[in-house]
């Protein structure tokens, strides 16, 4: 029995090896006829593609494309440098030439390290990977005196990105950086071949597709030790496009000075496109400290700045609007029936809900008097809003006020761009799980309590009331231009008068700015505001005078010119400025002075050294780090 | 037990008189260290003529060789009995390296324990599944009944998921072929292996699913190389075209401008083949071919002769797995084959690759019913 079955095993197992080497033989046979395709019937083909591995491929990487302003003034440029790039398949040792390198120009520790890191990470074979980013003409020539000890070292020419306007540009055109490994995976690695940068944040970043361009391919022939003797042809590449974008360079220069060292943020835009005609985050910082890799020192010293000038308040700043928006309030009351033009009050000097003790002040103590719509915009008024937001109701309220771009991110070319918060009963029940309380309405009514914009937002809601009820999406690209939307909300009627009073509101009696709108040559119609600062705690200490300054409220003013027919928007908040009619209004005078009266005297080039003079200074500001 | 396989062997099948003193192989023995020394000198080129690297190399094939010698003198006996130890503990040290394996690139492939030298418990498993599944067979009269191919099946799949998850998919899908040759030979029936076959297809969606983009790529460049030049194309056009280029009779020994300009990557290591096709032509492969014929050859004899069913079934899975390495290397190479981290059989650089062959050769040896120095028992 066992001795069967031992003959039975043999004979499964001889079997089965036999249908084994014989799909294995024929497999064989595969191969050996794969080989005789590829070393006797196509033989001759890859020859003449052995000899031309001599030639070899070298990716052009385009230039990438400039960014304009709107009149074409170049604010981001492609300038040339010296990279100094090593080909780690040529090199016997890359040690002992590291160590070589390092004994004729200065190599840091943090370059070694970033430059082994990327020889590890290499994405193709032969693929020169940089050493040094930047090397002066003089470590060039140091080099260069013993160039033939090292023939897997290169010197490439590669464009660096420039910003001429480098601190008044920072935060709106963003800037380019190193490709980072991150960042590797996911765009198409042909079409970065060759290519180190890519825009990190800002205009750079939101038109990265449109700017980089087109790789294109070289064929140079190599000698056999592998050095390029010449070049057999060539794919041009294609050149990125250029991106005209509404700002003014002039208007952003005009604004960083007018702000001098206060910190704020000021958003203009173009009434007729919603193009972005300046976005001024202050201070600032000098975007060409990323193009070529920012010491990690520096940029833990900007980081850990109190002033942070990393940070975009325009975009990112989160103010309570205060009674900035009080002519979009009154355009939503209106418009739901909550107030009429006719209507109106009598205002002690505060507001009471019925049958609640607790009074809401008004910033006069004494009151306004009878107060109607008009002279409520024009003294700012915050009874009678508290009245009018109890009569809307916090629910209409956010749905009128929501198509002016409140509570939402706004911009489809601008980045980074928080939503805010547009205060009504559902936001607080997602985002807090709360109930609503009627005293929240209350505040609400004057840009108060749970409100939060940020300036592009304002500056965007302003332009609706400047448009006479059409939103438009701010942005920066010429290119993204399009339709504006209705807010259907009001009649031009409405409009017209909400305008006139916030004309008076600069140039009427008892204007809250008329300080500011004296002696213009054109009529503004604006609207300040006050932004009470979040209290730091009683027993943290502090410098005396440093608490009193950051403790001061926040101005903010929105308003438009000429006030007929618009040709600029601003919004504009100063930190700890104090009240919108002394520190922010007459801001946002002299920017209307500039684009209005001063800009149209003032010539091209003349204006181009005015502002390379006012970036000076903020990058002087910028406590000393410069590039 | 074993007097049941033992008497399995035929009088017909009686190995050589010289054999039959020594466990050693002769022939087996010789053509590997021919083909070894072929590996030498192809490497000498291939490095771009680095001595050090040879002589490395050498080391690690007489390493392998000794290996070979020692296990060829074990007792077939004491391999079966500690086959279940090894596999277990094969298992565990998969387990370790989950934990605290060290590695490299996203992978966890090696343990680092104290007193011993870094290794890769998966090289161990290489061998220990095989024997593993055979011993399991020989538990049990062949053909087996469904539920023992389901455990002969579950032991296999075990270890490859362990593998798999490290990740190292090149060797968890060979050391699941070398698993599945042993329930082969063992007779699985043809309808189930049917059925396998259709699941695996239809599980191709599915792994195309699971790959990382790289692998992908490597798939997709097979089909067509030239879509990307000069990322993932570039092995296989590189490598074939050294192939294609060195015709019948090869540019030369260190002649190869593929090869020695560098155009050739992984040149002394998994593409070892492209450099003997380049210098040494069509003629320098088909020898390397012959002698792969002529190991193959003589292991499908010794697996015919080996003693008893666990040592025919374990002789066989080496032996079929040396083949796979072998067409997958070459595949790869030629471009019929995606490019897997595969070596070519004793000739690419590298230790593990070689001694783990080697001794796998060993233990087909010890296979052999012959007289052996170490098992004391020549009769």
């Amino acid at each position: 029995m066992k001795l069967t079955s031992g003959i039975e095993e043999r004979q499964v197992i001889s079997r089965r090896l036999a249908v084994a080497a014989t799909i294995g033989g024929v497999l064989l046979m595969a191969l050996l006829g794969r080989l005789v395709w590829l070393q006797l019937i196509e033989h001759q083909r890859f020859v003449t593609a052995s000899e031309a591995n001599r030639i070899q491929i070298l990716p052009l990487p385009p230039a990438r494309g400039q960014i304009l302003d709107h009149q074409g003034v170049v604010l981001a440029e492609n300038r040339p440098r010296l990279q100094l790039a090593v080909i780690p398949e040529e090199s016997e040792d890359l040690d002992a030439l590291l160590f070589n390198i390092q004994s004729r120009i200065s190599l840091t520790d943090d370059e070694i390290k970033d430059f082994r890191k990327r020889v590890s990470n290499r994405r193709r074979p032969r693929e020169p990977v940089v050493l040094k980013d930047q090397i002066s003409d003089e470590e060039t020539a140091r080099l260069a005196v013993d160039a033939f000890l090292f023939p897997e070292v290169r010197l490439d020419a590669s464009p660096r990105r420039f910003y001429p306007f480098g601190g008044l540009t920072a935060h709106s055109l963003g800037h380019v950086g190193r490709l980072s490994l991150d960042e590797l995976q996911e765009v198409s690695e042909r079409r970065y071949a060759g290519t180190q940068m890519i825009g990190k944040t800002g205009i750079e970043r939101a038109y990265e597709e449109d700017l980089l361009g087109e790789v294109g391919l070289e064929r140079v022939e190599t000698s056999a030790r592998g050095q390029i003797m010449r070049t057999i042809d060539q794919e041009s590449p294609t050149p990125g496009e250029d991106i005209r974008i509404h700002l003014d360079i002039g208007l952003q220069a005009t604004i960083f000075d007018i702000l001098g060292d206060r910190r704020g943020a000021v958003v203009a835009m173009d009434p007729a496109t919603g193009g972005v005609r300046a976005l001024v985050s202050a201070p600032s910082f000098d975007a060409n400290l990323f193009t070529g890799g920012i010491s990690s020192a520096l940029y833990k010293a900007l980081q850990e700045d109190r002033d942070a000038p990393l940070f975009n308040r325009a975009l990112r700043g989160q103010y309570p609007p205060g009674s900035t928006i009080k002519p979009m309030l009154g355009m939503v009351g209106i418009h739901y029936g909550a107030v009429s033009w006719d209507y109106s009050i009598q205002d002690p000097g505060f507001f009471q809900l019925p049958g609640i003790s607790h009074r809401y002040r008004d910033w006069k103590p004494w009151g306004h008097g009878v107060v109607d719509m008009k002279k409520a915009v024009v003294e700012s008024c915050d009874t009678y809003f508290y009245d009018m937001a109890v009569r809307l109701g916090v629910d209409q309220m956010a749905q009128g006020m929501a198509p002016f771009g409140f509570g939402r991110r706004l911009g489809e070319d601008i980045l980074g761009d928080v939503p805010g918060i547009l205060p009504s009963r559902g936001w607080k029940r997602e985002a807090r799980n709360e109930s609503w309380y009627l005293g929240e309405t209350v505040i609400a009514g004057i840009g108060q309590g749970y409100w939060v914009t940020t300036p592009l937002q304002l500056a965007a809601a302003t332009n609706v009331m400047a448009r006479r009820g059409s939103f438009l999406d701010p942005h920066f690209a010429l290119k993204a231009d399009h339709e504006g939307t209705p807010v259907n909300i009001g009649q031009p009627s409405d409009w017209l008068r909400m305008i006139k009073a916030m004309e008076a509101v600069m140039h009427g009696e008892g204007g809250t700015a008329r300080a500011a709108g004296q002696g213009a040559a054109y009529r503004i119609a604006g609207k300040t505001g006050t932004a009470q600062v979040f209290s730091i705690g009683q027993d943290e200490k502090y410098n005396e005078d440093e608490i009193e300054e950051r403790l001061r409220d926040h101005a903010l003013f929105v308003g438009f010119a000429p006030a007929e027919n618009p040709t600029l928007v601003v919004a504009l908040i100063v930190e700890n400025g104090g009240s919108g009619g002394t520190t922010a209004a007459p801001v946002a005078r002299a920017i209307f002075d500039y684009w209005l009266v001063e800009r149209e005297s003032g010539a091209l080039p003349a204006d181009l050294e005015r502002v390379a003079r006012v970036n000076e200074t903020v990058l002087s500001r910028s406590h000393g780090y410069r590039n | 037990m074993v007097t049941a396989t033992d008497t399995g062997h035929i009088e017909g099948f009686r190995p050589k008189r010289f054999a039959q003193r020594y466990g050693l192989d002769p022939f087996l023995s010789l053509i590997l260290l021919i083909t070894g020394v072929f590996g030498l000198a192809v490497l000498y080129s291939a490095s771009g003529q680095n001595e050090a690297m040879v002589m490395r190399q050498a080391v690690h094939l007489f390493v392998g060789l000794g290996v070979m010698a020692f296990l060829s003198q074990v007792r077939r006996d004491l391999i079966v009995q500690i086959t279940p130890f090894v596999f277990v503990v094969a298992v565990l040290l998969l387990v370790m390296v989950l934990w605290i394996g060290v590695g490299a690139k996203g992978a966890q492939r090696w343990l680092d324990l104290p007193g011993l030298p870094r290794f890769q418990p998966s090289e161990l498993m290489k061998l220990a599944l095989p024997a593993m599944v055979a011993w399991w067979v020989t538990q049990h009269q062949i053909p087996l009944k469904l539920w023992q191919f389901l455990v002969a099946g579950a032991l296999i799949v075990g270890p490859v998921l362990l593998i798999a998850r490290q990740p190292d998919l090149g060797t968890s899908i060979i050391i699941a072929g070398s698993g599945f040759f042993v329930v082969f030979l063992a007779g699985l029936s043809w309808r189930i292996l049917l059925g396998l076959g259709g699941l695996a297809l239809a599980a191709l969606p599915l792994l195309w699913h699971v790959m990382h983009d790289y692998q992908k790529a490597r798939v997709l460049t097979l089909l067509d190389p030239q879509s990307d030049p000069l990322g993932a194309g570039w092995n296989t056009i590189q490598a074939m075209t050294a192939l294609g280029s060195g015709g019948i009779f090869g540019k030369g020994y260190g002649l190869g401008t593929q090869a020695q300009l560098k155009f050739l990557p992984e040149s002394h290591t998994d593409f070892i083949v492209a450099v003997i096709g380049e210098e040494l032509g069509f003629l320098g492969v088909c020898l390397l071919l012959l002698m792969y014929g002529l190991i193959l050859g003589r292991c499908l004899i010794m697996t015919l002769r080996a003693d008893g069913l666990f040592g025919r079934l374990l002789c066989g899975s080496i032996t079929l797995t040396f083949f796979v390495y072998v067409f997958v290397n070459l595949g790869m190479v030629s471009g019929v084959l995606p490019v897997v981290g595969v070596p070519l059989p004793l000739i690419s650089y590298g230790g593990t690759s070689v001694v783990s062959l080697l001794t796998g050769f060993g233990l087909m040896m010890a296979m052999q019913r012959t007289n052996r120095v170490l098992s004391g028992d020549i009769p």
